[in-house]
């Protein structure tokens, strides 16, 4: 992993932008998904009965480039053009532009009641295709998410998995506490991972559709610019791109972790 | 004849019938309507319940897995409420919707402003790829949703509950001349039109009829208007929504314009719908004053 979160520091230093702790947080998550679960791959990336994955948290959009780039839908140079003038690869992913990229997403609690209407059509189309969907915990303090949630249940979408990237950066604005207790009580079946431990993400994501009517919430505990230690956890990286010197730091942080 | 809400849960029903991509989401109104397409295709119509926000977001991941979705609600939630998820969905991801609303403007006037809704046009407008449709009458409405709902854009469309009394040769992205004259051209949108007509029944007017105002169709306004550039326009929303559109469509041409429609205020007053019409100047004895005026 070490290669992709240099490139995701590089790609934000190249373009002086980006959210660079929330492409490390969702790294390990969305690398196991497109590695060991998603039926879908660049050849058929079209393919009517694929999985499809919606990254709700669009400004964590680095970390779902460079892994599209690793899995050959686009040249990973590509990445390091990020937020150019010229580059396909904006802040937020544009299901227009970026292959393999399912639904534009940027503005919170959008991608989560799509990926409940991908659930719907593979259902009424009884279709196999599972339906992934990544949220974060700050992005749960908007309101589609639990109108969604409540819909997913009501219509038996057990085709659909909801994995919350639980970072606790809303934990400064607004607690929302035990997730997994709370997308039970909105009927799903729910269970909390480490999300950064990739056996442990494999193991989980491999029991979906897990219940035969109820849709599945995986809560990873996550830790926002995991690999990077003088990210982690600090705020005021939310946001922000590296110097030169930085840099330097900054990849040498990532060289000797773990 | 049946009303618009009436035709549209029927044109709506024949659709599906034949087109086995239409979705219809229902907002928990029109529900008895569709009650035989409930049984007929449970898994093609839904009543979603109260959260339109999330209903557009799920529309908008029904319409990439190939299904055409019909979203039906009142016009305030529909177009206010969920206006992000209609402009980023719909229209950012460019996909095709059906947004089917009642209660514009002041349909239900009794209601108060929680349920009024003049500004939708203008709003809608600001979304650059929603094309908009007022019908006139419900055999309007079923011409112009049949001939429209496949496009690959969102697509709005504006049931009102006072109809005009005849229906006309509409087509969608089309406007309709329905009479000329030479003293001005009196441009009406969807339900203004009877009560244009009846304001010029008399007159030596030009009546230019739209039913669609994007794709706005420049050409015939051209034509309609000739060399004599004086217009007065009739908007059943917030006055001056398509001024923009009339003057790009006319430019150079030097021109007098006029706007009558539901003035930029809130209402606070309730009652009916013809008594709005009569405090805001919308009737046809009002309408007729005004063009006589600017005829003058």
């Amino acid at each position: 992993m070490k290669h992709l979160r240099k490139r995701i520091l590089q790609s934000s230093f190249n373009a002086q932008e980006g959210h660079v702790p929330s492409a490390l947080s969702i790294l390990d998550i969305v690398w196991v998904l497109y590695d060991k679960i998603l039926n879908i791959d660049a050849i058929k990336a079209k393919d009517t009965n694929r999985d499809r994955f919606v990254l709700s948290k669009g400004q964590a959009s680095l970390g779902l480039y460079v892994v599209l780039a690793e899995k050959g839908f686009f040249p990973g140079e590509h990445v390091e053009q990020y937020c150019s003038q010229e580059s396909y690869l904006g802040g937020h992913p544009d299901k227009n532009q970026v292959p393999g990229v399912e639904a534009s997403t940027g503005s919170l609690g959008h991608g989560f009641p799509i990926a409940v209407g991908f659930a719907l059509a593979s259902k009424i189309n009884k279709s196999p295709a599972r339906i992934f969907c990544l949220i974060g915990d700050g992005e749960c303090n908007e309101g589609t998410i639990w109108e969604s949630a409540m819909l997913a249940h009501h219509h038996h979408l057990n085709n659909l998995c909801c994995i919350v990237d639980y970072n606790h950066s809303t934990d400064r604005a607004l607690v929302v506490g035990d997730l997994a207790q709370k997308f039970r009580s909105f009927g799903w079946e729910a269970v909390t991972v480490n999300g950064h431990n990739q056996q442990q993400l494999e193991e989980v994501l491999r029991k979906h559709p897990i219940h035969s009517n109820r849709p599945f919430a995986i809560i990873a505990e996550t830790i926002k610019g995991y690999g990077v230690p003088s990210m982690e956890n600090n705020p005021a990286w939310h946001h922000r791109a590296p110097t030169a010197d930085e840099l330097k730091q900054l990849m040498n942080e990532i060289e000797s972790y773990g | 004849m049946a009303n618009m809400r009436q035709q549209f849960v029927k044109t709506v029903s024949d659709v599906m019938r034949d087109d086995r991509r239409l979705v219809a989401l229902l907002g928990d109104i029109g529900v008895w309507g569709f009650r035989d397409i409930f049984k007929e295709y449970p898994e093609r119509i839904y009543n979603i319940g109260i959260l339109e926000q999330s209903t557009i977001g799920v529309a908008s991941g029904l319409a990439m897995a190939g299904f055409i979705p019909v979203i039906h609600t009142i016009a305030p939630f529909l177009v206010e409420r969920a206006y992000e998820q209609l402009k980023l969905d719909f229209g950012y991801q460019n996909l095709n919707g059906n947004f089917v609303s009642v209660g514009g403007s002041y349909d239900y006037a009794a209601l108060g402003c929680t349920h009024h809704c003049p500004g939708d046009i203008g709003a809608l407008k600001n979304i650059p790829n929603m094309s908009i449709v007022i019908p006139g009458t419900a055999e309007e409405f079923d011409t112009l949703f049949k001939q429209a709902y496949k496009d690959d854009s969102p697509t709005y469309f504006r049931l009102s509950e006072v109809n005009n009394a005849v229906s006309q040769p509409v087509s969608y992205g089309r406007a309709h001349i329905v009479k000329t004259g030479s003293k001005c051209t009196v441009v009406a949108v969807g339900t203004m039109l009877g009560t244009v007509l009846q304001a010029t029944a008399d007159m030596d007017v030009t009546v230019i009829y739209y039913t669609t105002l994007r794709p706005f169709d420049a050409e015939t306004l051209r034509k309609a208007v000739g060399i004599n550039p004086k217009i007065i326009v009739c908007e059943p929303y917030y006055v001056g929504g398509i001024a923009f559109d009339i003057m790009d469509a006319l430019k150079p041409m030097p021109i007098t314009i006029e706007h009558i429609g539901v003035p930029h205020a809130f209402l606070t007053t309730y009652g009916t719908m013809a008594q709005q019409d009569e405090a805001l100047g919308l009737t046809p004895r009002a309408i007729r004053e005004k063009v006589m005026k600017f005829i003058a």
